[in-house]
């Protein structure tokens, strides 16, 4: 199973205000984009990041052939705990995430 | 017909020059740009500071003052000094009175204050006008009086009545990022839903066209909808650049809340002009109650840092088990001499080269060849965590994984070793609070500059 970094454009994560994550999946063409739809399930991307189902939010969209998730920040940015202020390498665990 | 020029995503982050230049002569209403956001950490806020140097400030701000001289338009800036503190809009305007005094320049400067008293955010709270936004933080009295900052987002109304001063140039404390853009055009009749939608394409400048790091970008707006266009003759906007910078930085790619509503771009319709111009209709403003948004910042303990770097294979195999046992040692010490409880201080070490960026998140496991190890201490005060670092020194030079063998060294770069940090802040508010006025949470000033 190829990792979804190979497949796709690119991956970003940004903060989306102090509290929230955003990810962004650029898919470029309809076929990757309906391969990664499918293959990338809610529940491995929230595990992925330690957040709860329910809290995630996500956005399919085929216009821009993009898969968008946005979950609460895993940590909330700039506490003791953040390891990232601008929480732009959380792409990485999605990037290199194996999907079908 | 409202046309804004936005020279930058930021001021502080540069501009191609020459793309200015032709912005200007495009004939704009408005010059608008963005000081800055919380996307830099919670310090910024808590210390009322800018991110970016005073001379690169004063240098592009200089630059923006002359070609509104030269436009004969308002120029207006957004969260000024990247946090929008009051005391980053009084830097501000020193900087500008420095540049008016020093190129023999007038003009009238609006000032509009975003920073918020403890009390009227804790007299808003017990009346129930503070709502937590998703993922807020609990709030109480006591967090409110710990903020060293509260800024509250201004919208367009608070920016429309600085630009009704006849102001030349706006400094605005804390405002939404599309406000600053979206004000002129809604003042004067032009389409809310386009305004709001222009603004948020605008707001980082070009990054909205296929030549992010040439900055200057020019939106009109009309009763129908807007136009971009890059002003680098290279650079293009297309209708996937536009949509798709509404993924950026937003939680929701479709719905932006903003003081007095929200803006709803799900049936927007993108059309290219021609190969470097975008028209956008269809973006709705949907009206709501009037609440701007609240960010804070609390000092939550003090902080100091060493950096020690391990390169013999046998510590980097075992660095896990190494940094465990140096800070449970070290735990053990700074309670034992310093006679702080445990929950007083924290110790840890990160292994760069590990899992320093992700922590327990991180997927893989892989032997690197080297691990840089920052031990970071944070204790109630800036001297107890000198002390704790300087506690810390020894374990991070010596410390060996085994009882019985050779006292090992690694690399220190730096003499003395520790590094203080100063406070660590923390964004205590994710809120948003009702007014019946938009300018009662605002103070506007004015002030003439330049004259003798």
């Amino acid at each position: 199973m190829p990792e979804l970094g190979q497949l796709v454009s690119k991956v970003r994560s940004k903060n989306a205000g102090p509290f929230w994550l955003t990810i962004d999946v650029f898919c470029d063409t309809p076929a990757v984009y309906d391969r990664v739809r499918k293959g990338l399930r809610d529940e491995a991307v929230a595990r992925l990041f330690g957040v709860d189902r329910q809290l995630l939010k996500r956005f399919d969209i085929a216009s821009l052939n993009v898969v968008k998730f946005s979950v609460p920040r895993p940590v909330v940015q700039g506490t003791r705990a953040d390891r990232d202020m601008h929480g732009a390498g959380w792409a990485c665990l999605l990037e290199e995430l194996q999907i079908d | 017909m409202t046309r804004v020029l936005v020279p930058t995503g930021a001021l502080g982050l540069g501009y191609d020059r020459a793309a200015l230049d032709r912005g200007v002569a495009m004939r704009p209403d408005i010059i608008a740009v963005d000081g800055g956001s919380t996307d830099s950490g919670p310090s910024y806020l808590g210390l009322g500071v800018s991110k970016y140097s005073r001379a690169a400030t004063k240098a592009e701000w200089r630059e923006l003052m002359q070609a509104r001289a030269a436009a004969g338009v308002p120029l207006v800036i957004g969260t000024a000094g990247t946090c929008g503190a009051d005391a980053a809009v009084d830097w501000l305007l020193d900087i500008t009175r420095e540049i008016a005094a020093e190129d023999g320049m007038r003009a009238r400067v609006a000032t509009l204050r975003s920073g918020q008293p403890a009390g009227r955010v804790k007299a808003a709270l017990a009346a129930g006008r503070v709502r937590a936004l998703p993922a807020a933080p609990e709030i109480s009295d006591g967090v409110i009086d710990a903020c060293t900052n509260i800024v509250a987002l201004a919208g367009v109304e608070q920016v429309a009545a600085a630009l009704a001063t006849g102001a030349d140039i706006v400094i605005a404390g804390r405002t939404t990022d599309t406000a600053i853009i979206a004000a002129l055009p809604i003042l004067r009749g032009d389409h809310a839903g386009a305004a709001w939608h222009g603004a948020k394409v605008g707001e980082c400048g070009a990054l909205a066209t296929t030549h992010p790091n040439s900055g200057v970008i020019q939106i009109d707006f009309d009763a129908t909808g807007f136009t971009v266009e890059p002003m680098l003759p290279e650079a293009a906007a297309t209708p996937y650049t536009v949509s798709a910078h509404m993924l950026y930085e937003n939680s929701d790619p479709f719905i932006l809340y903003e003081p007095g509503g929200h803006l709803d771009v799900t049936g927007s319709d993108y059309r290219a002009l021609d190969g470097r111009r975008v028209r956008v209709e269809g973006s709705r403003w949907v009206p709501g109650r009037y609440t701007v948004k609240l960010e804070g910042a609390r000092v939550v303990g003090h902080q100091a840092v060493g950096l020690a770097v391990i390169r013999d294979r046998r510590y980097v195999q075992n660095a896990r088990a190494w940094a465990a046992d140096v800070t449970a040692q070290v735990c053990q010490k700074i309670r034992a001499r310093m006679g702080l409880a445990a929950e007083e201080f924290a110790v840890e070490l990160r292994l760069i080269g590990m899992d320093a960026t992700l922590g327990a998140l991180e997927t893989r496991h892989e032997m690197p060849l080297e691990v840089g190890v920052l031990g970071i201490v944070t204790c109630p005060t800036a001297e107890q965590a000198a002390e704790a670092a300087k506690m810390l020194n020894p374990y991070l030079l010596h410390h060996p994984l085994t009882e019985d063998e050779p006292m090992p060294t690694f690399a220190f770069p730096f003499s003395p070793a520790e590094m203080q940090r100063g406070a660590l802040y923390e964004f205590c508010l994710n809120h948003v609070m009702e007014l019946d006025d938009p300018m009662e949470a605002f103070v506007l000033d004015v002030h003439e500059v330049g004259h003798a």
